[in-house]
């Protein structure tokens, strides 16, 4: 009996729902859904007794093409459905063939990408991008996705379900030879940004069970995929963004310990930094230098460049992580950007002056939540050896930890400080 | 060795790709236990919930008749000891999460 991979089911839903949307037409998108359940549906009451068989997802989308068939014969006066396939699907002649032909792999990964487009309107915050793509593309369902984004099930229910009405305001996917050039370009941006929050919410994400969710993480880089393997989409920005993940990814092995532990860069076993990614991101970080623009994918790619390079903390160039974070600071100012690069000083110049860049930090107020502002004073004081602050810090940022992972981390911090002390 | 037969009646299957893919699993774990002990004789069929219900002749109606909660969705033989052997290896069935649940039945022995 095969096994069926790893989230076969959440990936088949994605690929099914992005084909029988470009037949149905984007305002049947819940047929297109109800097409995609009925066949998990008798996929499982098949394969729970007759096993899995040999090419599941094949089969998956057999079911789902012979529903779709049946539906567009069976409705065919009654509903009105994709306008770009209009009299197509009219005449049993091409029916067949156009149904056939919007199962194939190529249709499959094309339609992905413009559903990819679709879910990032304009008139859609950014969040509930994110939670379309996470819901139609990702196959998660409406709590999945809610619990993705600590919002409660009822809310995101009702984000989704506007999301989704938004959606249906242009009947077919967006369509990249239908827009013109700054459409898809302010599209296309709107795509990276939804693709990058979701891999950081997967990364450094403010979730209650588990500081790290390689999930979202991994299903981020399967999108992002999708966009280096179509000429349009496969931009110098793209590119950054795919290295800046792969980049990143690579020390996610390292993030969690064989405890189970969160583990800081500092501490990091850098043996455990998956090379593979590291070359792809690298590669990838080679080939993005190719538009006019730098983006503030380019710049964190560069730095999660050198940290994967340098083999030891002491090794790390932090004069030229110091430098993108500048620039980072132009493209993208934020107060958490400036932390960082608070940080990164402080590595080369000593804790003294971290602490003073620290202080500078405009609108600090908005870290008055961010454990690991509080963190990051705990790691500085405690270099200056002053070990009653630094471990009020550290206890502060235990207060304000997001999970238990977090808290643990920031215990442990306090209690070596103490032990030193 | 007693040849039991169990029909998996009512329980909804629908729910998120991740949850449904779960249950699957669990379902193909629960009987690769069962036959890795020896005690499935034919793993079985599903069973579509369609069909017609002939009563005479002359009287044929759609569907199973049952309630939809307890309609038959499949069937396993299984070998067991006895009936409280084949029942209790029944309780660790998968169809429970999903509110169904499993009849047991003893085939009849054809020898006196």
């Amino acid at each position: 009996m095969a096994e069926p991979g790893d989230h076969l089911f959440r990936r088949e839903a994605g690929r099914m729902v992005a084909a029988l949307t470009r037949l149905f037409g984007v305002h049947n998108l819940a047929l297109a859904e109800d097409v995609v359940q009925d066949a998990f549906c008798r996929a499982l009451e098949v394969w729970k007794l007759r096993g899995v068989p040999e090419n599941p997802s094949a089969w998956l989308m057999a079911t789902a093409k012979h529903r779709a068939l049946d539906i567009l014969r069976r409705e065919r006066t009654a509903r009105e459905y994709a306008p770009e396939l209009g009299r197509l699907l009219e005449s049993e002649w091409t029916l067949a063939p156009v149904v056939a032909e919007a199962f194939g792999d190529s249709a499959i990964r094309n339609d992905q990408l413009r559903m990819m487009f679709s879910c990032c309107h304009p008139r859609l915050p950014e969040i509930a991008q994110v939670a379309l793509m996470l819901h139609i593309l990702c196959g998660f369902g409406v709590n999945e996705v809610a619990a993705a984004f600590l919002t409660g099930p009822a809310a995101m229910e009702k984000r989704i379900a506007r999301g989704k009405k938004v959606l249906a305001g242009s009947r077919r996917l967006f369509d990249f030879t239908m827009s013109n050039e700054p459409e898809v370009e302010q599209r296309l941006s709107a795509v990276h940004r939804a693709l990058y929050l979701l891999f950081n919410e997967g990364y450094h994400g403010a979730h209650a069970e588990s500081a790290v969710r390689a999930e979202l993480c991994v299903e981020a880089m399967r999108l992002a995929e999708l966009l280096l393997a179509h000429p349009v989409t496969d931009t110098a920005a793209t590119r950054a963004l795919v290295a800046l993940m792969c980049l990143n990814a690579a020390r996610l092995p390292a993030r969690i310990d064989a405890a189970g532990n969160l583990s800081s860069l500092y501490e990091q076993n850098r043996a455990l930094w998956d090379q593979e990614l590291i070359a792809k991101g690298e590669r990838l970080l080679d080939h993005s230098a190719t538009g006019t623009t730098i983006t503030e994918f380019h710049i964190e790619a560069a730095i999660a460049a050198i940290h994967a390079h340098a083999r030891s903390l002491e090794d790390t160039n932090w004069r030229m992580i110091v430098d993108l974070y500048d620039a980072l600071m132009k493209v993208r100012p934020s107060p958490v950007v400036a932390l960082n690069r608070a940080i990164a000083i402080a590595q080369y110049q000593g804790a003294e002056r971290g602490l003073v860049e620290i202080a500078a930090i405009a609108d600090v107020d908005r870290l008055a939540d961010y454990p690991f502002y509080f963190a990051a004073l705990g790691e500085l004081e405690q270099q200056l050896g002053r070990t009653m602050e630094a471990r009020a810090h550290f206890r502060a940022a235990s207060m304000r930890a997001r999970n238990s992972m977090e808290r643990q981390f920031f215990e442990r911090r306090a209690h070596e400080v103490a032990d030193i002390a | 060795m007693s040849d039991f037969l169990y029909l998996y009646r009512g329980g909804d299957s629908s729910g998120t790709p991740e949850q449904m893919q779960q249950s699957m699993q669990k379902w193909s774990s629960w009987l690769q236990d069962l036959g890795a002990k020896g005690h499935i004789k034919d793993q079985g069929n599903p069973l579509e919930a369609t069909g017609k219900v002939v009563k005479k002749k002359t009287s044929i109606t759609d569907g199973p008749y049952a309630e939809a909660k307890d309609l038959i969705g499949g069937y396993t033989l299984v070998q067991a000891k006895d009936i409280s052997e084949a029942a209790k290896l029944a309780a660790g069935c998968p169809i429970f999460d999903n509110g169904g649940f499993v009849e047991v039945r003893p085939i009849m022995q054809m020898s006196m």
